[in-house]
């Protein structure tokens, strides 16, 4: 059986900014992940339907624009509304220190703000994902 | 500071350029063998302008001190754009939220939770009119960052000078309205492409033939950059794109001296100093040549290439933010010293939100001290003949000059962006540069080096969260106000129009006036163009 983490890497609302989006994924993959990355202009729902289609254990949201406050909190509803809570949410990109505690205190697993190094991001998913055994 | 002895550490110093051009320790005359002064140079204002578009440069006029700026509503704008003016800038320039970037209202469902974030909120003519109230159209130039939506937001710009009473033709200002670089790197398409172009021309052909001192067109690397592009890619897939226009208006029957004059560019400053004057010295001189020989360009006016500059926004570091002074300032230099018409110096807080009013008033005076206290604007180019810097600049538009036949090769820039050509180099050059950051080939004090393991937080900008409210409610008064008979009518005649030949912008002229929205605009257009997904490169 494929062990392989699978993550969902997508890029909600309206911003076009990919390149974070793009370099996090590659180096996911290149860290011996199975990377999916869903495109631009995605909404939370079809974020979340592409997670339980593609059976993912991790999401990665790229935000830049400052909507996260309306996004990441839809996301999260919709896991829990889909019994999928156990799907790691982790989020990057220009989040306020405040804003990323508060989302932090409402489920998503980490927020990794502009400089985080690809290591780190790569390391936090690798021992937060439980492996089947 | 984690690393006290960090300056006597040689690692992690690149001999090589941003863009991975080898740098010898010193250069002499051995290195620009072969360089004519007179033919690859020419004195400032002289063919091939590689030194400069005007004799005396910044002596006769400075650069034109341009700080983009837009949010929330557009009654705070407003209020943001007289006291910018009040400090002595001497050009707007408009940032759009992303629903108007897209093309929808503030009211629309995609537009939750991004109404006035990362720009002003615009979504009919009223909006515009309260923007640009109590600002004299006649004499502030205004620069337009939008790009899908360019025509109609340029339409409702036009009205509302025809509403202050300002003739067309006294209007100067520029409209981004650069299609080709959404689809190449910042994504904000609506249109599949070739119509897209078609509306870009359209606005060209328009301008040229009725607002005769407005630049169409802002031709621009600067989001090329800003996506992770090498110098060199920035360098040639603009001039390319620009390539790209120029065929395109004189598809339509334009004469290439009619309206080159007013194609204008829009370039990155980004860290590798030389590199960048080289750079912006290059492109001078290539789009001097193509404009000459390549489309037999004869008024002078068509081979200058002028452009505005912003300092590199990717660049800055949420790490030690006050540090992205001094970034903004040497990359500030370098488009300087490089011969930039006008300038936008990113404030140190923006790697975090859009900027305080603090932070935006020190980065303009960043701009009014090169300007007046050290004398660097006082002569032309006046790092010309250096060594260094005229191998640089041949370097640079040698790797530019191969990037450009590989895509004339391929049938041209749409042809390119249809197989991914320019996508991927991108998203390849990015992925190395973060991969030299992350092994520390590449060190960004503060973030990979001199690391300080607390760090005070700073003042942000805090947008409204009701400014979607407010709009949504102008935004419903309106449309209950306005005569709907005649909005109706208007779409209808654009629809016709779009489906045809014509040229757009009379229509939507008519659109606006009667207060049709952008939202509506745009799907109108869309039911006749259709809409373009692309397919994501990594």
């Amino acid at each position: 059986m494929d062990k392989r983490i699978r993550v969902l890497v997508a890029k909600p609302g309206l911003d076009g900014h990919d390149r974070g989006a793009k370099v996090i994924a590659r180096a996911l993959r290149d860290a011996g992940m199975e990377v999916i990355y869903t495109g631009l202009r995605q909404t939370p729902e079809m974020i979340v339907d592409a997670a339980l289609q593609e059976d993912v254990q991790v999401i990665g949201l790229s935000i830049l624009s400052g909507a996260h406050n309306t996004i990441v909190p839809r996301v999260l509803e919709l896991l829990r509304e889909k019994g999928m809570s156990d799907v790691l949410l982790v989020v990057g990109g220009t989040v306020p220190d405040e804003d990323a505690e508060r989302l932090k205190q409402q489920g998503v697993s980490a927020v990794f703000q502009p400089g985080a190094s690809l290591e780190q991001i790569v390391d936090f998913i690798r021992l937060s994902v439980k492996q089947p055994a | 500071m984690s690393e006290p002895r960090g300056t006597s550490v040689p690692s992690g110093r690149s001999f090589k350029t941003l863009s991975g051009l080898p740098v010898e320790p010193v250069y002499g005359p051995e290195h620009i063998e072969g360089l004519d002064p007179r033919r690859d140079l020419g004195a400032p204002g002289q063919f091939p302008y590689t030194r400069g578009i005007h004799p005396t440069m910044y002596r006769g006029k400075l650069w034109t001190m341009r700080q983009f700026s837009g949010f929330a509503t557009p009654e705070e704008t407003n209020r943001r754009y007289r006291y910018l003016l009040e400090q002595g800038q001497t050009g707007l320039s408009v940032a759009f939220d992303l629903p108007t970037l897209m093309g929808y209202d503030a009211d629309h469902p995609a537009s939750l939770g991004e109404v006035g974030k990362c720009g002003v909120s615009v979504s009919s003519l009223e909006d515009m009119e309260i923007l640009f109230d109590s600002i004299p159209l006649a004499d502030v130039s205004v620069s337009m960052t939008i790009n899908s939506p360019a025509s109609v937001i340029w339409c409702m710009y036009l009205a509302v000078a025809e509403k202050q009473g300002v003739d067309w033709t006294r209007l100067n200002g520029t409209l981004q309205n650069d299609i080709l670089k959404e689809y190449i790197a910042q994504k904000e398409f609506i249109y599949p492409p070739r119509p897209s172009m078609r509306l870009v021309t359209d606005v060209i052909e328009y301008a040229a033939r009725n607002v005769p001192k407005y630049n169409p067109i802002s031709i621009s690397g600067y989001h090329i950059r800003e996506a992770g592009s090498t110098a060199v890619q920035e360098l040639a897939f603009t001039l390319r794109d620009g390539v790209e226009y120029v065929e395109w208006a004189l598809e339509r029957g334009l004469t290439i001296d009619e309206f080159a004059p007013r194609l204008s560019f829009f370039f990155n400053a980004h860290n590798d100093f030389f590199e960048e004057i080289a750079k912006y010295r290059a492109a001078r001189k290539m789009w001097a040549h193509l404009m000459r020989d390549r489309f037999g360009a004869r008024d002078e006016r068509s081979m200058k290439l002028r452009f505005h500059a912003q300092t590199a926004g990717c660049s800055l570091t949420w790490q030690q933010p006050y540090n992205n002074v001094v970034r903004t300032t040497i990359q500030a230099l370098a488009a300087v010293l490089g011969g930039a018409q006008s300038l936008h110096t990113n404030s140190l807080d923006e790697a975090y939100a859009l900027p305080s009013e603090q932070a935006v008033t020190i980065a303009l005076r960043t701009q009014q001290i090169i300007a007046y206290e050290n004398g660097v604007a006082s002569t032309a180019d006046p790092l010309g003949g250096s060594y260094f810097l005229e191998r640089l600049t041949l370097d640079m538009e040698q790797a530019a000059g191969d990037y450009i036949r590989r895509i004339d090769e391929m049938g041209g820039m749409i042809a390119a962006i249809e197989r991914g050509f320019p996508q991927s180099e991108i998203a390849e050059a990015s992925y190395q540069y973060q991969k030299e950051q992350e092994s520390g080939e590449r060190v960004i004090v503060g973030v990979n080096r001199f690391i300080e393991q607390k760090e005070e937080p700073i003042e942000l900008l805090q947008i409204d969260e009701s400014a979607q409210q407010r709009q949504c409610e102008k935004l419903s008064a309106l449309r209950s106000r306005r005569n709907n008979d005649r909005v109706r009518a208007a779409l209808d005649e654009l629809r016709h129009a779009a489906a045809g030949t014509e040229n757009t912008i009379p229509y939507m002229l008519d659109a606006v006036r009667c207060y049709a929205t952008v939202g509506e605009i745009c799907e109108a257009l869309r039911d006749v163009f259709g809409s373009w997904h692309e397919r994501s490169v990594l």
